[in-house]
């Protein structure tokens, strides 16, 4: 039974170079058993040189890496307890279905019986029942996705590895495979590691979301965390959508500080972590947190106030925004559209006032 | 308009006809002919299969068909065996400009004709040449040795002059097989046999197959590398060809030789598709 400080993925100071690039530098995090966690980066960021370090395609410099309790650093790729979902997938196009995901048994040399059974049970649980005969070129993305899960299960690895499976899919399938994939993850309870650049997909899915940047991780945590309590700038811009400004900081008072921004706008923010008057920060707010009205006495209770023209209206249903202009701004904010009967007429060009208060824009220490 | 069309269409097709008809159909036809006209007095034929009874009443004859079959088989196979390791070190693990450099390397050898790169085997190879020189030399062998005149001599000279037309289909077909492909083979528990036999091979048998026909064709065909290298001993049926037209004039013999080579290596290339399940437009069509 896995004792209580047991987790199925651990990584301690992992660390790669490819000349004089650090893509991974000195990252630490351990996966709890059976959970669903992402890496969610831009790309670039060493997040798959990070994951071919863990599937033991790539050597790492140093740092060591424990699966269910055992280091696996320095073993072949065919001898890791890990299994890989390729970004492409990866099927063997020569082979069927049913050989694609009876191959790994068969390396195994487990006996013919048991592998048509197990392929069989495989097939079902992802629910493909009966597809064992077909070729690859006959599934459809959604299925063919399906088969690879299926190809990597039936293998019962501790830990499977995806490398964004979804980015080859077209949207409604990729919304509809998210639910699938986080369902299937809850059923089997098998560890996934899932990396992605889509923030979408991370937020969706996981448990525990890693946001790496620049070979670090910048925060781990659930993605309501990431969400309400970025820790540093780079997950404020980078999880969800966000309006930005850089300044400096005039006075700080309570937590609150009064920003003055590199355009000249006056800025009343709450400052996550410990901050300096003359300090230069960076300032984000969520389009959601930003008060939309056109009466000046709508907005007179919140701390910070502007008056703005609509510039364009993003019709997007449920998630339309409006981007307001102020000629004291260098770039429009962005307004997630109320759904009231108010706003259904807004058009470029109205005067419209913005308001929030300072407890909804963070401002975080901008890195020199 | 439509027969304007129609016209410019014939004129198109008319080098590509002229061709077939002029340098393929034509001889053919006519070696058909010949084959099948049987000497019954001195400047009078007749027609019958006489020529062809010829062939089997002579063991001589069949001996050498064969034998180079036989040999061609086995050519095609030492070529494929050499030319596997180094397409696949060409396709997978090399980038960029040394890529173009190896592939540029295999190329090399052919803007020699093919008679000097046979003869630079004879260099090598002949009693007195670099390779017996070097030996006594070192004081491995205690006097010259003759390396010509034999089958393995003709079978390097071969593997040789085929290597090219194997290197590059196998480098085609391999280049397209995604490196992920091999990752996921190793990532779910498979050697490097195993993937090198359920992944990389069975992705490359197109490639495999025409390279195999274009060598085999090939060295049914050669004439210069197996009677340089082979000398008198070589036995090869274009040899025997050569014989029957040039030498004992005999162009209704030779004809019905021709013919039988044809339909050998039009027989094998036919049942290694067969074979393989693949069809011609798939393997030479790429």
């Amino acid at each position: 039974m896995p004792s209580a400080n047991r987790s199925d993925l651990e990584i301690r100071s992992l660390t790669k170079r490819f000349a004089d690039f650090v893509a991974v530098d000195d990252v630490s995090f351990t996966v709890p058993d059976g959970s669903f966690f992402s890496i969610l980066g831009p790309s670039g960021c060493g997040k798959t040189t990070l994951m071919r370090m863990i599937a033991g395609f790539l050597r790492e410099d140093s740092g060591d890496i424990f699966v269910a309790g055992r280091s696996i650093a320095g073993l072949a790729p065919n001898h890791r307890p890990v299994s890989m979902i390729f970004q492409h997938l990866a099927l063997f196009p020569m082979m069927s279905v049913g050989e694609n995901i009876a191959y790994g048994l068969k390396r195994r040399r487990v006996a013919k019986a048991e592998i048509a059974a197990r392929v069989t049970t495989m097939l079902d649980r992802v629910g493909l029942p009966g597809a064992a005969d077909k070729r690859i070129d006959q599934l459809s993305g959604g299925q063919k996705q399906r088969v690879a899960i299926a190809r990597s299960l039936v293998l019962e690895p501790d830990l499977l590895l995806l490398d964004e499976p979804l980015g080859a899919l077209d949207l409604k399938l990729r919304e509809h495979m998210k639910v699938e994939l986080k369902e299937l993850q809850a059923e089997i309870g098998t560890t996934f590691v899932y990396i992605t650049h889509d923030q979408s997909e991370a937020l969706v899915m996981s448990d525990k979301v890693a946001v790496m940047n620049a070979g670090r991780f910048e925060q781990i945590g659930t993605p309501r965390e990431l969400y309400y309590e970025p820790a540093t700038a780079f997950v404020a811009g980078f999880v969800g959508n966000s309006n930005g400004w850089s300044g400096t900081v005039e006075t700080i008072a309570d937590g609150t500080a009064r920003i003055v921004t590199d355009t000249g706008l006056g800025l009343a923010a709450t400052a996550m972590g410990p901050l300096a008057a003359g300090a230069a920060v960076r300032v984000f707010v969520r389009p959601e947190a930003i008060h939309l009205a056109l009466d000046e006495d709508e907005v007179a209770g919140l701390d910070n106030r502007f008056t703005g023209r609509v510039e364009r209206v993003l019709f997007d249903g449920a998630n339309s925004s409006v981007l307001v202009a102020n000629p004291g701004w260098a770039e429009p904010v962005t307004v997630l559209l109320p759904q009231t009967s108010r706003f259904r007429g807004l058009d470029a060009g109205t005067q419209v006032r913005l308001g929030w208060d300072a407890g909804q824009a963070k401002c975080f220490g901008a890195r020199s | 308009m439509r027969s304007e069309g129609r016209l410019a269409l014939w004129l198109l097709l008319s080098p590509a006809l002229l061709w077939l008809t002029l340098l393929i159909v034509l001889p053919h036809v006519d070696m058909v002919i010949l084959a099948l006209s049987e000497r019954v007095r001195p400047r009078v034929y007749e027609f019958g299969f006489g020529n062809f009874a010829e062939f089997f009443k002579e063991p001589l004859y069949w001996h050498t068909f064969g034998r180079t079959v036989a040999f061609s088989l086995l050519a095609t196979l030492a070529t494929f065996l050499v030319a596997f390791p180094t397409a696949y070190y060409i396709a997978k693990l090399m980038r960029g400009r040394a890529k173009s450099l190896a592939f540029i390397a295999c190329l090399l050898p052919f803007w020699v004709s093919e008679l000097v790169r046979t003869l630079g085997w004879i260099i090598l190879l002949r009693e007195t040449g670099v390779v017996s020189t070097l030996l006594l030399d070192l004081g491995i062998t205690g006097g010259r040795v003759e390396f010509l005149y034999n089958d393995a001599a003709i079978l390097v000279g071969l593997v040789y002059s085929s290597l090219l037309f194997m290197v590059v289909p196998l480098v085609t077909s391999l280049d397209t097989l995604d490196d992920s492909m091999i990752e996921a083979g190793y990532d779910l528990g498979g050697n490097g046999f195993d993937v090198l036999r359920e992944i990389v091979v069975p992705h490359a048998v197109p490639g495999i197959l025409s390279g195999s026909i274009v060598v085999f064709m090939l060295t049914l065909g050669n004439y210069v590398t197996p009677t340089l290298l082979g000398g008198k001993n070589s036995l090869w049926f274009t040899e025997q060809i050569y014989n029957q037209f040039i030498t004992r004039f005999n162009w209704q013999l030779g004809s019905a030789f021709g013919i039988l080579l044809l339909v050998a290596s039009s027989g094998i290339v036919w049942a290694g598709l067969k074979l393989s399940r693949q069809s011609l437009g798939t393997v030479i069509g790429r």
